[in-house]
């Protein structure tokens, strides 16, 4: 028996920056009806990888086949015309353009003009082909992320992808939206087609996959049938080389409510604002707040941390109402912050590290005395913290935005845990980070409970929410559509909430 | 009263202001292709003055006034190629590349001018393009003369509104250039070669600056004078703005500020007012300040312009 031809051959890929070998010697094949999950932490070469099967660039060594002969891809047109279509985990699209208009971008016309009739029944065909359903007149930036994303692969199927790369696809999605799209994936598979996952989430490349191969530090280190046997943790371990337990989360008693909202509502031009929220956390609990992004999350984490003021209700710290909060208010009541913007609200990447890492306390002792920085004490202070935290950085003078994603996030940590927060709120801690980083930030976490502070923790990543909180929230336009205490949560009730739905249960 | 308003209300007055509005819709449009594709092209009151000198000194050795608006389109394409050197292959600022190309280009003007003719006395001048009736429609009574009795440019102008938002929203050339200006990521992943689109854009963007350049030395007057623009390149500017990126609403800023500009040219020659003339100069300025400040505050630009575009790099 014959093997079949297979769809894509990548044999051999070395690609090299600078000092960094982002790939060596890397065997890719994706045959017909494949789903291969490539896994791997940040920088073990997926990207790169992906990048020049794209033609964004081109490879030092190694060749690429596509139906068994050999191809030059040396930009994005040529892969298109080779049948490879990419769904970037940050879209391609333009919200000024309609549906049809961004399927019809770096197409030839008829006759020199648009053809938006045939474009028109082309997307009918794939929308009744693979149960991608979007309406050719709607302007994009009026779509929810989950249509958004339903576009991007419509947009690789327009352009006759064969073989479509997905970045984290899921990053964003209600678990109803991933579903829906892991149809959509299956079917494409039974036609033939050949599609690459590339997740941090292990339990959708264990549900969704068909092979995974694993890469670390620009090798792939394993490739392996996605049978039964092979669990996540074995996946998580042939990422990042050693083996990971599973953090504790021992049963504890909740203490005092340390932070308290009744009846919350705010009223800012253009936000989501808030309605009704009523909450607390108590010592030693984490509080979940599940959504889709976009529903109010980012205003109760900007009016936890006194950044954006209450039209209603109330907003207590350890028993005591909080009348005037701002944000030098909230820090000095003890309410630590992790935004979700790690570059933006959070580090200045502009800085050095040492700077970035003290600002928020840098007028008072021990960081400067009679309004004159002190230096030393500013050193002391980052190189404890950077040796505390495993921060990998070239020294506290080093400018802040040049540090990797997790480190960077280590860095907020560090500054925030520092003064033993009460409240901590963190959202989004662990976006973009790899296993081993998200594992420390959860540790961090873990540990702020077992001593006794409150936790809320604002996340997309469902699975975080399951792993750590006692109880979690779900938002929904700016309101609490209900809290469930861990036990009596599942994903499919929490996904309901999401999109919307009165808690059934 | 009513007399001083039947002297400024005649039909040469709408004639002038179709006049006035000529050049202002061809700069307009060409820097709107720029910004649609994600380039400010200020280096356009700079093209436009050394547009009027090329042209006008081109026709004046040749004799031929369409060699002479030729050559100036060439200059501003010419231009307009410096200015993708600047911004797209090398990524500088938009604005400081945009001064650069507007000093640079003026004082090339001046210094050729001095080269070529040296300081005249009397001003070299041309035979100014002559104003073509079209049969029959220009014997229509008041519209006739207002509309179809002006340069062959000024219908080039009538046609070229239709034809840039035709080209921009029912051309895959203009979907992509207008994907470019609002997410070059987009337009790269597509295959749109994204350098490529934004060049051919700054290129047209200095061929329709040459031709506004040109009309006022060769059609508006009969000579280049070192005043010639005297700040129109800016006003296109604003008029994009004004026009929301629209080239129907950019061109009815244009015919806006051309009206008041014919106006207050008659109010100048009036001489029932007593004012400074310096009072009517200003209007057209001061309107297009007040129109800007209520139109541009819906105003959403292209989301790219401003931003240099360079693939994913480590």
């Amino acid at each position: 028996m014959s093997a079949p031809t297979p769809l894509l051959a990548m044999r051999g890929i070395g690609k090299r920056f600078g000092a960094v070998q982002a790939n060596r010697d890397v065997d890719l094949t994706l045959l017909p009806g494949d789903i291969l999950g490539l896994l791997g932490e940040n920088g073990a070469g997926k990207t790169t990888l992906m990048n020049i099967l794209f033609g964004t660039y081109s490879p030092d060594e190694g060749r690429i086949e596509i139906d068994g002969r050999p191809v030059e891809i040396h930009n994005s047109a040529a892969a298109i015309a080779h049948g490879v279509g990419m769904v970037h985990q940050h879209f391609h699209l333009v919200p000024r353009h309609t549906v049809l208009e961004n399927l019809l971008v770096g197409r030839k016309g008829r006759r020199g003009l648009l053809d938006k009739a045939a474009a028109a029944k082309r997307l009918e065909e794939i929308g009744r082909h693979f149960q991608l359903v979007l309406d050719p007149d709607r302007l994009v930036g009026e779509l929810t992320i989950g249509e958004q994303q339903r576009l991007e692969i419509i947009k690789a199927l327009f352009s006759g992808a064969r073989i479509l790369i997905l970045d984290e696809p899921t990053a964003a999605l209600t678990p109803q939206e991933a579903d829906g799209l892991f149809d959509a994936l299956r079917a494409m598979a039974a036609e033939g087609m050949g599609v690459i996952f590339i997740s941090h989430k292990l339990h959708e490349v264990r549900a969704i996959t068909s092979h995974v191969m694993v890469m670390r530090l620009g090798e792939v280190v394993a490739n392996l049938e996605n049978a039964p046997e092979v669990s996540q943790a074995h996946l998580a371990e042939l990422m990042c080389g050693h083996e990971l337990t599973p953090p504790l989360k021992p049963e504890k008693q909740p203490g005092r409510p340390l932070l308290q909202l009744r009846d919350a509502a705010t009223d800012a031009a253009g936000r989501t604002n808030l309605a009704d929220i009523s909450l607390e956390i108590r010592a030693g609990e984490i509080l979940g707040i599940a959504g889709v992004s976009g529903n109010g999350q980012r205003e109760l984490a900007e009016v936890v941390a006194g950044m954006l003021p209450l039209s209603a209700g109330s907003l207590a710290i350890d028993g005591a109402a909080v009348p005037q909060p701002s944000a030098t208010v909230m820090q000095a009541l003890g309410v630590g912050r992790i935004p979700e913007d790690r570059m933006g609200t959070g580090l200045i990447t502009s800085l050095p590290l040492s700077d970035s890492m003290v600002l928020p306390r840098i007028g008072a002792a021990p960081f400067s005395r009679h309004g004159i920085l002190d230096r030393h004490a500013i050193r002391a202070f980052v190189e404890a913290q950077i040796e505390r935290f495993g921060i990998k950085a070239d020294g506290p003078e080093i400018r802040a935005g040049t540090l990797s994603g997790g480190n960077l996030q280590k860095a907020l940590l560090a500054r925030e845990l520092a003064w033993d927060p009460l409240v901590l709120l963190a959202a989004q801690p662990t976006r973009g980070l790899d296993v081993g980083a998200t594992r420390f930030v959860h540790e961090q976490f873990l540990d702020l409970r077992a001593r006794d502070r409150a936790v809320l923790l604002i996340s997309e990543d469902l699975e975080e929410i399951f792993t750590l909180s006692d109880r979690i929230a779900v938002m929904y336009e700016g309101r609490i559509m209900g809290i469930l205490p861990i036990a009596e949560a599942d994903v499919r009730r929490v996904g309901l909430m999401m999109a919307g739905m009165a808690d059934a249960a | 009263m009513d007399e001083i308003l039947a002297q400024i209300f005649q039909i040469g007055f709408f004639a002038a202001m179709i006049r006035i509005a000529t050049p202002l819709i061809f700069a307009t449009i060409g820097e709107l292709f720029a910004e649609r594709a994600g380039v400010l092209n200020l280096g356009i009151e700079g093209i436009m003055l050394l547009s009027a000198m090329v042209g006008f000194s081109a026709a004046y050795f040749s004799g031929s006034l369409w060699f002479g608006i030729a050559a100036a389109m060439a200059a501003g394409v010419l231009s307009g190629m410096l200015m993708g050197l600047l911004t797209v292959t090398l990524g500088l600022s938009q604005h400081v590349s945009g001064i650069g190309v507007t000093l640079l280009n003026s004082g090339l003007a001046f210094f050729l001018y001095r080269l070529i003719f040296g300081q005249p006395s009397m001003p070299p001048n041309i035979v100014a393009f002559k104003p073509v009736a079209i049969p029959l429609l220009s014997e229509i009574p008041v519209i006739g003369p207002i509309l179809f009795n002006h340069h062959a440019l000024v219908y080039a102008a009538f046609i070229l509104v239709p034809l840039a938002a035709f080209i921009l929203f029912r051309t895959p050339w203009g979907l992509n250039l207008r994907t470019v200006g609002e997410n070059p990521h987009a337009a790269d992943g597509a295959g749109v070669n994204v350098a490529a689109t934004r060049y051919q854009a700054l290129m047209l963007s200095g061929a329709l600056m040459g031709v506004a350049g040109a009309f006022l030395s060769m059609a508006q007057f009969n000579a280049f004078t070192f005043g010639v623009i005297s700040g129109r390149g800016w006003v296109c500017i604003a008029l994009v703005v004004f026009g929301q990126w629209s080239p129907w609403r950019a061109a009815g800023g244009a015919l806006l500020f051309a009206l008041i500009d014919a106006l207050q040219l008659r109010l100048q020659a009036n001489s029932y007012i007593d004012v400074p003339y310096q009072v009517f100069l200003m209007m057209p300025f001061v309107l297009t300040i007040v129109g800007m400040a209520l139109v541009s505050r819906n105003a959403r630009a292209p989301a790219a312009l401003l931003m240099p575009f360079r693939k994913e790099e480590r």
